[in-house]
């Protein structure tokens, strides 16, 4: 018989800790791997394949920082300088001691993750603005080392000419051969933060963001889950910088500014806070609008604006555009894109009978 | 639901309309441009990148290169690098022949890339003083004076100045704390050793609008002969400003590229604060040049008024001579094919490598390229702040040319 569920009950533990609580999920993200990982690379030229690169990389960030920010509620405004960290650290292993990229990709996370825990420590003291500043000390600190120290930033110039990635021998040149160095990566990220926040330090994350003293009384260690939100957070961030130094081919910390920063928060803020999808939502839109709406002005704009001026009112009208349609979203749905999509999603489910 | 709708709706409108890229017509060359019109370098870029349109629209007014009309493909990175990665693949979709690169990281991060796609790109003002080595860098085109020329210039002019002896005399290097401002550092200390000067180096840490401490140093205490000033954005305002107070007299110091623009000067309260300064140019500042008058007899032609950009003549220029040179090449490139726009961007580095004493009327120096020089000279003019504007005191010259280029080769 043909019918719609009116909603969806849990009877068991096992279906409350499933990953996807629908059968639809399971099918919707093997269809988004298979989309992703044949029909695309297939379909789209490498101008494409470039920005989904790029995407794909500030989606490992954001899922980093997600963790950290929506999930256990603690702020950092230094996650770009935790990208810098590994970045440095991958291009220094893969120059001096020729390693490949399965070796700097963990060895830059790690690194990042030891760092990441030492600017955690105020967490344990300070809490909310205060500690934002405490992180922000950290990006300052953390540029200012990589600036004076040429031991770690390569001379002069702080930057490291990093080499492509070798799979196989096989150097890894053109936009479609780095994206599928970079989607599996993104893949494995995602996979593992889904995993991470149904386990039990995702629970401990979440109770310490909800109420940290009541998770104290309930027996978690809340120092511990602190400063472990912190190393994986900072994990997280310094595999998105050794993938930027791939991609860029070089290692620099002007690409890691507090601005980036700044980005990164904005991913996790409009995404939705304390979700994979919103930081996925997040890390995609801040990544596209900027395109799509400088596609949109080049279209749209030469109706009304002279060719030289053209560029000129394209630049602008982007940061007005981009800025009002982050109010825009923000206002519609508060808790990010993430929440809107789940709006839109309850929607269809019981359309066209809702109630 | 009605959020929904809407949210639905936006998304539509702008997926709709985006992602409509068209690609090159015939007889049409594509050109990419890189820009910062809304980043922390937006002082420059708000000026520099229409001084580039307004040049191509002038050669196109006149009927293109050789009949084929240019087209720039201009996109904003606002300084950050992926945008700027993005905006490349863009520029190579839709078939440039050249691109025009805007920013350090991006300029180290696109030489592979360009080498690979055998695109040219140039970069004024910006990269590394290697790059200026066309043999190993044979598809990056510095195409003015690195800082690395920029400090052999401020050490000869420094030179003259102080009486043509520099032994045992005393100069100040006053630079902001980055990998750009100390890129200069082992070009002074070859000149120091060669020439037997004094050096003493005073950073200033960013954002660079503090530095009463080292302005008190160099004037009161090391009592500097000469002052080489190596700063951005706010700073050569605020050191002005700083030298001013100390009782310094300006005529003693001499600013590097960045620290040129008109902007620098109003920041400082106006061209009557800055009298005696000097500065370098890699292209001529001032609005004194025949190709100026072309692009405003142009304008009022189409019954406009010349673009306000044109009155920072600094960074304006700058962006004339990028397109300048982009269009040389290019010129030389449809010459060799010709007349066809059906380049690529390997005949436009052949072209680009074919420019020789080029200097559109004087607003670029004699700049000629080859394949191991894509410097172009490294000419630099000095110009001095003299009543409201900038005055040439010298011929575009370089300094201890050979000895730099030693070091350009050598790969330091």
């Amino acid at each position: 018989m043909f019918h719609r569920e009116s909603g969806y009950f849990k009877t068991s533990y096992k279906a409350d800790m499933a990953l996807y609580p629908l059968p639809i999920g399971k099918v919707a993200a093997t269809g988004f791997v298979l989309l992703f990982l044949v029909v695309a690379p297939t379909v789209l030229d490498e101008y494409y394949l470039s920005i989904i690169n790029i995407a794909a990389i500030a989606v490992v960030g954001a899922l980093g920082l997600n963790i950290l920010l929506g999930y256990t509620g603690q702020i950092s405004i230094g996650h770009a300088a935790f990208m810098s960290v590994g970045a440095y650290t991958a291009a220094n292993f893969a120059v001096h001691f020729d390693m490949p990229f399965w070796v700097t990709l963990p060895a830059g996370g790690l690194m990042a993750a030891a760092i990441g825990t030492l600017v955690g420590l105020p967490s344990l003291r300070v809490k909310g603005l205060y500690l934002a500043i405490a992180t922000l000390a950290a990006q300052f600190i953390i540029e200012w080392v990589l600036n004076h120290t040429p031991l770690i930033s390569g001379g002069v110039q702080a930057s490291i000419e990093m080499p492509r990635p070798v799979f196989f021998g096989n150097v890894l040149n053109t936009q479609s051969e780095l994206y599928f160095f970079i989607l599996p990566v993104t893949i494995v990220a995602i996979i593992a933060t889904m995993n991470l926040v149904r386990s039990r330090i995702g629970r401990a994350f979440v109770a310490i963001r909800d109420q940290d003293i009541a998770a104290e009384i309930i027996g978690i260690n809340v120092y511990r889950y602190k400063l472990l939100a912190f190393a994986i957070s900072s994990f997280y961030a310094g595999v998105t910088g050794v993938l930027y130094t791939y991609y860029f081919g070089i290692a620099n910390y002007e690409a890691f500014q507090l601005p980036i920063s700044i980005d990164y928060l904005a991913m996790c803020i409009i995404g939705g806070l304390g979700s994979v999808l919103g930081s996925i939502f997040g890390a995609v839109f801040i990544t596209l609008l900027p395109i799509v709406i400088r596609v949109f002005m080049e279209t749209v704009g030469v109706l009304f604006v002279d060719g030289v001026y053209l560029a000129q009112v394209i630049a602008q009208m982007r940061l007005i555009l981009f800025g009002g349609l982050i109010i825009f979203f923000l206002v519609v749905e508060p808790e990010g894109l993430n929440k809107l999509w789940r709006n839109i999603r309850n929607y269809f489910r019981v359309w066209p009978f809702s109630y | 639901m009605r959020h929904v709708r809407l949210g639905l709706m936006a998304a539509t409108v702008l997926a709709a309309a985006a992602f409509q890229a068209g690609t090159a017509m015939a007889g049409e060359i594509v050109v990419g441009l890189q820009c910062d019109r809304t980043g922390p370098t937006q002082t420059v870029g708000t000026f520099l990148c229409p001084g580039y349109h307004d040049y191509v629209k002038l050669v196109n007014s006149r009927g293109g290169i050789m009949g084929n009309q240019v087209r720039v493909m201009e996109i904003d990175h606002e300084y950050k690098v992926p945008p700027g990665m993005e905006a490349y693949q863009r520029f190579k979709k839709e078939g440039a022949v050249i691109v025009g690169i805007y920013g350090t990281p991006h300029t180290q991060a696109l030489t592979p890339l360009l080498h690979e796609d055998r695109i040219p790109g140039t970069s004024p003002g910006f990269g590394s003083a290697g790059a200026a080595n066309g043999e190993k860098y044979p598809y990056l085109f510095p195409i003015a004076a690195t800082y690395w020329s920029q400090a052999a210039v401020g050490v000869k002019f420094a030179k003259e100045q102080l009486g043509g002896v520099l032994k045992g005399k005393k100069i100040a290097y006053i630079y902001y704390d980055n990998p750009a401002g100390r890129e200069p550092l082992p070009v002074l200390h070859m000149l120091r050793d060669l020439e037997g000067f004094e050096l003493k180096e005073f950073a200033i840490p960013p954002p660079g609008v503090e530095m009463k401490v080292q302005v008190q140093d160099i004037a009161r205490r090391y009592r500097a002969d000469f002052v080489l000033n190596h700063t951005f954005g706010k700073a050569p305002s605020v050191s002005i400003n700083e030298f001013t107070r100390q009782g310094y007299p300006l005529k003693k110091m001499i600013g590097f590229v960045w620290a040129a623009g008109e902007s620098n000067i109003m920041g400082a309260g106006g061209w009557a604060k800055a009298q005696g300064f000097h500065v370098m140019q890699f292209a001529g500042a001032g609005s004194k040049y025949q190709v100026l008058d072309d692009i405003k007899a142009m304008y009022k032609a189409e019954g406009k008024d010349a673009p306000k950009e044109m009155e920072s003549t600094v960074y304006y220029n700058r962006g004339l001579m990028a397109a300048a040179v982009h269009l040389k090449g290019i010129e030389n490139a449809v010459k060799a094919k010709g007349g066809s726009s059906k380049i690529t961007g390997e005949d436009v580095k052949n072209g680009l490598e074919q420019v020789k004493d080029f200097s559109l009327g004087g607003i670029l120096p004699p700049m000629t390229l080859t394949a191991k020089d894509h410097e172009g000279g490294g000419w630099i003019r000095v110009f001095q702040v003299q009543g409201d504007g900038f005055v040439p005191v010298s011929e575009w010259q370089h300094g201890y040319r050979e000895a730099v280029m030693e070091m350009v080769t050598k790969g330091h």
